[in-house]
């Protein structure tokens, strides 16, 4: 029997844990729960998460030592893939894919957090864009020594989960200037602390994001993560992890907005016949099924890669955000196109996944940054 | 290890050396270009005597037919020995000793629909490159709408008498037998009126004429037949079923064109290609930004074929999936020889300049999506047999 975890199909454990999310979302978290919440003014359902942490969900990336479930990341994508599909919204990615990534790596410091994490009860988000684009490098935020202390002053401007969350990962400017690879750290710090200013942005995708303005808030050396001046370093596990994740994320939004659509076209009338049965219709259709066939090879390797070798994984990571943001914009695209009026309206759900999709697109870099990196590991 | 995984572990050090052993220096790492091809038949010269060698030893282990019967001439390997075998001939460079439509397409069709006869008569002299075969099914009338094959063969009692046109019949100026779709019942709805019949080219009444093609070669010929008779046993699986193994056959091709276009160019990334013609175009913005997207595309369609064959591997079906990658795959070669072009600039323009072979290799991807049903065929198959969606 060939050994699965060599091929990017689904080994019986992974469609188990596909078939079991499936399920589970469709009760508890049906796109019916995304407009609930924005009804109430509400980013995410508290009780939803609590479920999560039950199954297990919240520790997918934490060792059992510390109370996870370690069942790495093409599993952590899967479970993002399915939640893509439904559009439910949680602090998944920011807690259980991107700070439980980050924390892993952070030997003894980190395990009190993980352990939290695994059982529900600490919820991250990860403060890094201060620009419209995500660029790590250019941090300005300046985090200033002052005796074993420092002092944290300047704006992250679009924080994802950045009003809700319980703590925050922040990269901040330790020494050098913008633009400079090196100077970065990486603190861990409560959301509550003094001088943290969280201002809730009204975001296309109802979902929870923030612009965090530090005005002297204290951190010492105990809340940074990984080494002084090496923040980068510490951040990239957690940020291919979370790139991987958002990728699948996407591409079970693509797949979503597909299956909707494709269900309308089978049964919408018009001159006396079911649109489906057009052949401008069918072609669509059929390109975009395709596309998102290819784009979920390129999530199940990153997946496999990142759980394989995960130091070597820039390019496969990159692929399948690449791939994801763009088949996205084209499922999402043309979901509303050929739903016609319909699709436009507010009181119909394809709008929602038109709407994340935009979001998705752009966090943790876009297209264009992606390809640029692919690029140059292709040798361009 | 398993008891499995050390046997193909043997398998691969024990082929690899055999390869070793055994292909000419000569041939490793050439270029796969058209004359290193080798594509056997009655009138076949070899370019050298290293082809001849490779192939005679090739034969004697079985290997021009790595998954058939050792009884027809094949090795008997299992799917992981063959991919073992392809993967070391591939790492070593050793070129495949034998291609044909023979090895293709009428092989893998008699060993599903044949009967002990017709295997005996024609697997073993495939395996050994002696009969070349051709495909006869498109004609002037039935082109993406196949089942409309006009090519009829009245049963005369002790034969088959046939008549009528083929057309895009690849190299049937040099092949030596055609297998085509003929119709035999002219009252039956038209994809149950076919059958599968095998024809030697050298009976009286067929007549081939190369059609000469944009690129200015002529791979593809008009074939045509008046008055040809064909001996009853050379009808393969049911009277009248033929377009079952046309479909099989067709599921076959497609998957076979979609994985020829989809290998990166050997491997190289698109973007090592254009470097290398012109290091300054890439700076070109729009030009790199196509390039760097068709990159994108290419290695996740390359993990796309990966996965299809690991399905298939695992026993599961790829089905009419395979239209996705015949779709997705020639399309995608298009591109990159659109981008090859644009980059070569006017250097690419001659026919027979710096990059001479160049302009025949972009005009001929032009078939890619046409050949062996087109884009928009497969578009089609995805709607109606992947998506189920309502017919017209």
């Amino acid at each position: 029997m060939k050994d699965l975890t060599q091929s990017l199909l689904d080994t019986e454990d992974e469609v188990m844990l596909r078939d079991a999310a499936r399920g589970f979302l469709a009760d508890a978290s049906p796109v019916s729960a995304l407009r609930a919440n924005r009804d109430a003014g509400r980013a995410h359902d508290p009780a939803l998460w609590a479920e999560m942490a039950q199954m297990g969900w919240t520790g997918v990336l934490i060792p059992e030592d510390a109370g996870g479930a370690d069942m790495g990341h093409r599993a952590a994508g899967i479970l993002a893939e399915e939640m893509g599909r439904v559009l439910a919204a949680s602090p998944y990615l920011s807690t259980a894919v991107i700070a439980a990534s980050v924390l892993r790596q952070a030997g003894p410091r980190g395990t009190g957090a993980l352990q939290a994490i695994a059982a529900g009860e600490a919820t991250y988000a990860l403060a890094l864009d201060e620009g419209p684009k995500f660029a790590p490098a250019t941090t300005a935020l300046k985090a200033e020594r002052q005796g074993n202390a420092f002092r944290l002053s300047g704006v992250k401007a679009f924080v994802a989960d950045g009003s809700t969350a319980g703590r925050v990962l922040l990269l901040a400017r330790t020494s050098g200037m913008p633009g400079d690879t090196e100077g970065l750290t990486l603190f861990d710090i409560d959301a509550d602390r003094a001088g943290l200013q969280r201002q809730a942005l009204s975001t296309i995708d109802s979902r929870d994001h923030a612009r965090l303005v530090f005005d002297g808030v204290t951190a010492t050396g105990d809340d940074i993560i990984g080494d002084l001046d090496a923040g980068l370093a510490a951040l990239r596990p957690g940020v291919q992890a979370g790139q991987a994740a958002l990728a699948a994320e996407l591409t079970g939004l693509a797949g979503g907005a597909a299956a909707i659509t494709l269900g309308y076209l089978k049964e919408r009338k018009q001159f006396d016949r079911t649109i489906g049965s057009f052949q401008a219709l069918q072609h669509r259709a059929a390109h975009l099924w395709s596309e998102i066939e290819v784009t979920l090879s390129a999530i199940a390797n990153a997946g496999r890669v990142l759980d394989a070798t995960p130091d070597d994984a820039a390019l496969a990571v990159s692929l399948a955000k690449a791939r994801a943001a763009q088949t996205a914009k084209l499922a999402v695209s043309e979901a509303v196109q050929m739903h016609g009026g319909i699709g436009m309206t507010d009181a119909y759900d394809i709008g929602f996944f038109m709407k994340r999709a935009r979001v998705g697109a752009e966090w943790l870099g876009d297209y264009g940054h992606h390809a640029a990196i692919i690029a140059a590991a292709r040798g361009f | 290890m398993s008891d499995a995984t050390e046997a193909l572990a043997a398998f691969r050090a024990e082929i690899s050396a055999w390869i070793i052993d055994n292909c000419p220096a000569a041939l490793l790492g050439r270029p796969m270009d058209e004359s290193a091809i080798v594509w056997g038949g009655r009138n076949w010269t070899f370019a050298d005597d290293d082809q001849r060698l490779w192939l005679d030893r090739a034969i004697s282990r079985g290997l021009t037919a790595p998954r058939w019967p050792v009884e027809y001439g094949g090795a008997g390997l299992s799917r992981a020995q063959e991919k073992i075998y392809r993967e070391e001939m591939a790492r070593i460079g050793a070129p495949p000793p034998l291609e044909s439509f023979g090895l293709w397409m009428l092989g893998p069709a008699l060993l599903e629909f044949g009967n002990p006869a017709q295997k005996a008569e024609h697997l073993p002299p495939i395996t050994r490159g002696e009969i070349r075969w051709c495909q006869g099914y498109s004609e002037p009338g039935a082109g993406s709408d196949l089942a409309n094959v006009q090519t009829r063969a009245e049963d005369m009692g002790d034969h088959w008498l046939v008549n009528g046109q083929k057309i895009w019949t690849s190299y049937a100026d040099k092949a030596d037998w055609i297998f085509a779709l003929v119709r035999t019942d002219r009252d039956a709805p038209k994809h149950k009126g076919i059958s599968f019949l095998l024809m030697d080219m050298d009976t009286p009444g067929i007549t081939t004429r190369p059609i000469r093609l944009i690129s200015g070669k002529s791979p593809f010929c008009e074939t045509f037949f008046d008055n040809v008779k064909v001996p009853k046993k050379n009808l393969v699986g049911e009277l009248n079923r033929g377009w079952d193994i046309a479909k099989y056959l067709l599921t076959h091709e497609r998957e076979m064109i979609g994985g020829g276009a989809s290998g990166l160019l050997g491997g190289r990334s698109i973007g090592q290609i254009l470097a290398a013609q012109d290091g300054n175009v890439l700076a070109d913005p729009i030009l790199r930004a196509e390039a760097m997207q068709a990159e994108v595309d290419a290695l996740a369609f390359n993990l796309t074929m990966g996965r299809y064959k690991d399905q298939a591997e695992a026993g599961r079906g790829v089905g009419n999936a395979s239209a996705m990658l015949k779709y997705y795959g020639t399309e995608l070669n298009k591109r990159r020889y659109e981008l090859l072009m644009a980059t070569a600039g006017s250097d690419g323009l001659e026919w027979d300049g710096a990059h001479g072979g160049l302009a025949p290799e972009w005009l001929r991807t032009k078939a890619n999506s046409i050949e062996g049903g087109t884009s928009e065929v497969m578009l089609d198959i995805i709607a109606k047999r992947v998506l189920e969606m309502p017919g017209q």
